[in-house]
């Protein structure tokens, strides 16, 4: 049973998946897919303790050793992004209780939530596989669960959102796999250790530039980095309020930490980045995903709007950190990872209060929102807050280590972008405190979200509070990622 | 190698390339997604032919054959091919729904029919509230 640990993660909710859909009634579903998910979250935390104490897991699904067999490896890196999103799911199915009951038709709930177990199973066997092509396997149906769910959104624009992002997230997983085709027929292997053995013998070939080259563009459509984010904020404003809360948490991090692992420990950093220069690359895209969505995100008339597109602009920080290439920038790049996961999760969860409640997350339905759901309110706050990066807040740790990050590197005006940046944040977000609490409404009943929804937040909002004062556990664990992609020990 | 000898190669750079284009340029939902259906296709042909080796055998182990074709290639693409399956079934879902709620399956249209959404009170962004209660 202890050997098996790995791959049970990403079973477990694969097999509970279809038992769900038949399931007679949607709580009995929402039952059982949340006691999964917190069953995952226990494996996950177990496999990080043992990778911390033991070093690298290697796992041999079916028994094939690598690299003819499809490998599960666990190192520092991925066992901290697989606890990631197992916490954020075991936090998410909770709080999905009454806001899918408020939302989702009563005999689309238990389809509703084998999907999200689909989706939950996908994103973690992202990450702890070591076999290219089981990527592209996970991406798919982790992928076309995300589409499906989205598609449930009550707003008839969640199915037009839908589609277009089955069209280019379609393309991307394409271009994804023609990438790793071309490394294949290069190299004759699809193990990510053995690719990394063999490709420095090739690199020079115009196939291997090729190769990188649509894994990357496969990859940046799948995080949403600028230019590729175009389905982003309509899929995240339309979609149900339980995926608008679990997606930019999980799936844009999983593709992120793709391409670290495809960066950092497939190409290697002197081929990906000195020979191609990818990272100048990174850089001008990163500076304008963080300035362009920030605009966009001042100018959004729905409070849904205005977070998906400081999504984008996050990401843009994410990719920021990686592209500096130094200890210190991949360090802020996997905190911020690690931080906005926690940020956005809490902030739509909010929303999600308030989709209850109010029915609709435009800027007038918040308008005396701190008087008719004090505890949202008070967690949107602090969360935003956390966003913009004020000291206290986990999101001035990330932010803090990102302009050291760019300091030590030399890159001054980065630092004057980051900072510009944050001040568009605390726009935004002010936009919706000031209406909150300081806007004139003639409707002063108290209705707060029921306890089921409230917790989670808070345990999230809570979360944002205590990685902003002790940054021992999140920093440290950081650190052990960038050992791992530095080619260091794990 | 002769320009021919890249026979396959070239066709599959037409084919995807054909889809690719048609997948970004179309205004018709329907076209677009076989747009995407040719470029994943594409895919397929181009695995399978990375599978080829010159002179050899269907890859199942006979008397007397020394040399087989990949066969890696060919598993790789069933799967494959199982995800395009359901990428067009789930695309193909979408668009019958979108046509039933928008009456129009056409991008151009139906930009300026969300739009119209948009621009109506809040309280309409949920047109179809009711639907489920």
């Amino acid at each position: 049973m202890r050997e098996h640990l790995p791959i049970l993660l990403v079973i477990l909710p694969l097999l509970a998946a279809p038992i769900c859909s038949v399931l007679p009634r949607g709580r009995l579903a929402w039952l059982l897919a949340t006691l999964v998910s917190w069953a995952v979250l226990a494996i996950a935390a177990i496999l990080l303790v043992r990778v911390q104490a033991e070093g690298v897991i290697s796992y041999a699904v079916g028994g094939w050793p690598a690299p003819i067999g499809i490998e599960y490896r666990l190192d520092g890196l991925n066992a901290l992004v697989q606890l990631l999103v197992a916490a954020l799911a075991a936090c998410v199915l909770p709080f999905a209780g009454r806001s899918v009951d408020d939302e989702i038709a009563a005999d689309r709930q238990p389809g509703f939530y084998a999907l999200m177990l689909l989706l939950i199973a996908g994103l973690l066997g992202i990450v702890a596989t070591g076999d290219t092509f089981n990527v592209f396997v996970f991406l798919e149906i982790s992928s076309l669960a995300t589409y499906a769910l989205i598609a449930l959104g009550r707003d008839r624009r969640a199915l037009l959102a839908a589609y277009r992002y089955l069209i280019l997230g379609s393309i991307g997983a394409t271009f994804y796999l023609i990438g790793i085709g071309l490394l294949y027929a290069l190299t004759g292997t699809l193990n990510m250790q053995d690719l990394a053995a063999r490709l420095p013998a090739v690199a020079d070939s115009r196939t291997a530039h090729t190769a990188v080259t649509l894994v990357m563009v496969g990859l940046g459509i799948k995080m949403a980095l600028f230019p590729l984010h175009l389905w982003l904020p309509n899929a995240y404003r339309f979609a149900p309020s339980a995926i608008s809360a679990l997606l930019p948490a999980t799936a844009t991090k999983v593709a992120v930490y793709l391409m670290l692992r495809f960066v950092f420990d497939i190409f290697g950093v002197d081929f990906a980045f000195g020979r191609l220069a990818l990272n100048e690359v990174l850089l001008a895209l990163a500076a304008a995903a963080m300035l362009s969505a920030s605009l966009a995100a001042m100018q959004q008339r729905n409070v849904k709007g205005i977070l998906a597109y400081s999504s984008v602009a996050q990401v843009g920080y994410i990719v920021l950190g990686a592209a500096l290439a130094t200890p210190t920038g991949l360090t802020a790049s996997l905190l911020h990872l690690f931080n906005h996961a926690l940020m956005k999760g809490a902030l739509f969860m909010a929303l999600g209060c308030v989709m209850l409640r109010v029915g609709r997350c435009d800027l007038d339905a918040i308008r005396g929102l701190g008087r008719r759901m004090p505890w949202t309110a008070a967690a949107f706050v602090v969360a935003g807050l956390s966003l913009v990066g004020v000291p206290l807040t986990a999101g001035f740790i990330s932010k803090w280590y990102l302009v050291l990050a760019a300091l030590e590197a030399g890159w001054w005006p980065l630092v004057i972008l980051i900072l510009v940046a944050s001040l568009m944040a605390l726009i935004y977000v002010w936009r919706v405190v000031a209406l909150a609490y300081f806007a004139p409404n003639e409707c002063r009943r108290r209705e707060e979200a029921p306890l089921s929804m409230l917790v989670p937040l808070w345990i999230l909002v809570l979360a944002n509070v205590w990685f902003g004062i002790d940054t021992r556990l999140s920093v440290g664990m950081a650190e052990a990622g960038v050992r791992v992609l530095m080619g260091g020990t794990p | 190698m002769s320009w021919l000898g890249h026979f396959n190669y070239w066709v599959v750079i037409i084919v995807m390339m054909t889809g690719l284009y048609m997948a970004v340029a179309q205004s018709d939902l329907m076209r677009k997604l076989i747009g995407v259906t040719l470029f994943q296709t594409a895919v397929f042909f181009l695995y399978i032919s990375f599978g080829y080796v010159r002179g050899a055998q269907v890859p199942i182990l006979t008397e007397g054959a020394e040399r087989y074709s990949n066969p890696l290639p060919h598993v790789l693409i069933l799967t494959a091919i199982v995800v395009g399956v359901a990428t067009t079934a789930l695309g193909l879902a979408l668009v019958v729904r979108i046509r039933e709620r928008y009456g129009s399956i056409d991008e151009a249209e139906l930009a300026t029919l969300a739009d119209e959404v948009e621009d109506l009170e809040p309280r309409d962004d949920f047109d179809d509230q009711d639907e489920h209660h």
